[in-house]
């Protein structure tokens, strides 16, 4: 069994074609909607927590690249700029799946990208502006 | 008893026991207040957070042929900056915008670039756009200038803030049904969290609760660099309810502080943006504590669950000036992430940085043990819980036509 977070990107032309539907009927995967978005005259984004065995999960991505969806890993879309970041914590209780901490003893925060559903809270309030999204 | 001089007398030979504001707790614990008063000679504070009373003032040098520039207008990359001075000095103020940023039309405003983000800039080096008119006069002919300027070149660069280090301040919570974008940062609906701003038991005037120590004239770490207390803040207000350890428990005591630009660092002047509310300028400050005796000592080591603030609702309460408290909390409880109001447990979130104020705390006890940092006695004290002054409301009077 495999399971991943992943971003797709629709362009414009495949915004009406029930491509996930075909995932799961044909590729038996399972997903989890993170968050899904669509711009007018632009394209579709969908964040998806997708799961299945090894060898669909691999065919539904090869499925996804051949519509041509493009497939990015989740963790690559929301970056803490360490630069930029004073560690303030102000976005800790703002994250909503706890993927911002705040060490107790350094008081430093750290981001865990794994736990992150790029709702991008964070990138809006955060008042450095240390929070990137990177698309 | 020690005096400031004998302690000055101690850094320069290198002798002076220098703890921070941290270690001193510990300290005072183990040790006691008498012991501890008589083996250290310095505690170190610090403080990290937006403060938007902050500005810097510049005199550019004059141009061929000369411009007055006072009484015009002028810009640093794109941000107005207060001219109302004689030719070349202007005042930038760290909460200015550009005339063309959206401010709140799409709600809510991203403020990305403000007074405090060029201020940031200059003091990295950056070279930054100035654009200035004036009227013209015989002695001044000039009427446009648009040039580059940059911090080494100016004759000053001073950064002077009328208000800056709060002594405590109050937590914010959101009791409406709606998201609020407050100066103390997004407020989810329903309690959905709470903001605070302090670094407690690290920050300066908390651990120096009736200015014993603290006064017009101190010398203390400024952006990077050194300062000195100019005066008491705007908005200062020292005869707050007080616990029996001295700390108020609301926002009290401000300071005016005042230092060489040209002598800071970008790590410690930091460009704000408070989505929906504004720009601003968060700012660094450290300040030494001179221990004289037991009773400033005590004072110093006063701990975080010692130290309590009062949580306000800022969709109503906050901008109808209704005075209400929803709750008290400590700082311990503040910095565990959850506090609890009205039953419930709100998480809870800082707005200043804990971590930096430590760091800052840490850099001006190296710098005093490096004997870079001599301390200064107050020049005159600032005004005091039983002096009266008060910070007032606004009494409005519309004019009648």
């Amino acid at each position: 069994m495999i399971s991943k977070r992943i971003v797709l990107h629709f362009p414009h032309r495949l915004v009406d074609q029930p491509i996930i539907y075909k995932l799961v009927r044909d590729y038996n995967i399972t997903f989890n909607i993170l968050k899904a978005s669509v711009t007018p005259q632009e394209e579709g984004l969908m964040v998806l927590e997708l799961g299945g065995e090894d060898a669909d999960f691999k065919k539904g991505m090869e499925y996804l690249k051949s519509c041509g969806v493009k497939v990015q890993p989740l963790s690559e879309d929301v970056v803490r700029n360490e630069a930029k970041c004073t560690d303030c914590g102000v976005c800790v209780p703002i994250c909503p799946t706890g993927a911002l901490e705040i060490d107790p003893i350094t008081r430093k925060v750290s981001f865990y990208d794994t736990k992150c559903i790029a709702c991008e809270l964070c990138v809006k309030i955060c008042p450095t502006k240390a929070m990137e999204v990177h698309l | 008893m020690k005096s400031i001089r004998e302690i000055n007398e101690k850094i320069k030979a290198g002798q002076a026991v220098v703890v921070t504001a941290e270690e001193v707790i510990e300290l005072v614990d183990k040790k006691g207040a008498r012991k501890a008063a008589e083996e250290v000679d310095v505690v170190t504070t610090g403080t990290f957070g937006p403060m938007c009373s902050s500005g810097a003032y510049f005199n550019i040098g004059h141009s061929k042929p000369r411009i007055k520039i006072g009484g015009g207008s002028c810009k640093l990359n794109d941000v107005p900056a207060y001219c109302g001075f004689a030719a070349v000095d202007i005042y930038l103020g760290a909460t200015a915008i550009p005339d063309d940023d959206p401010r709140n039309k799409v709600f809510p405003g991203e403020f990305r670039y403000g007074g405090g983000h060029v201020i940031q800039e200059l003091v990295a080096g950056k070279d930054v756009r100035l654009e200035a008119s004036a009227h013209g006069t015989n002695c001044y002919p000039r009427r446009r200038l648009e040039t580059y300027i940059n911090i080494k070149d100016l004759n000053e660069a001073v950064l002077f803030n009328m208000r800056n280090c709060y002594q405590n301040y109050g937590v914010a919570v959101n009791l409406s049904d709606n998201m609020i974008y407050t100066y103390m940062g997004a407020l989810k609906p329903s309690l959905g969290n709470a903001n605070y701003c302090s670094a407690g038991q690290l920050s300066p005037l908390l651990k120096d609760p009736y200015y014993k120590t603290i006064g017009i004239g101190t010398r203390i770490f400024l952006g990077g660099g050194v300062g000195y207390v100019a005066w008491n803040g705007t908005q200062h207000n020292p005869g707050v309810k007080r616990r029996d350890n001295g700390t108020p428990v609301a926002s009290a005591g401000t300071l005016a502080v005042i230092g060489d630009l040209k002598q800071m660092n970008p790590q410690w002047l930091v460009g704000t943006s408070m989505l929906g509310y504004g720009a601003t300028l968060s700012v660094g400050i450290g300040i030494p504590i001179p221990v004289l005796g037991e009773e400033v000592i005590r004072h110093a080591s006063v701990k975080d669950e010692d130290i309590y603030t009062q949580v306000i609702d800022y969709s109503h309460d906050y901008p109808g000036m209704t005075g209400r408290v929803i709750a008290e909390v400590n700082y311990a409880q503040l910095k565990s992430g959850r506090i609890t109001v009205k039953g419930r447990e709100v998480p809870a979130g800082n707005l200043s940085s804990y971590s930096r104020a430590r760091q800052i705390a840490e850099e001006l006890k190296s710098w005093i043990m490096e004997k870079d940092f001599l301390l200064t006695e107050a020049v005159a004290p600032l005004p005091g819980p039983e002096s009266g002054y008060a910070f007032r409301p606004l009494k409005e009077r519309p004019p009648v036509f």
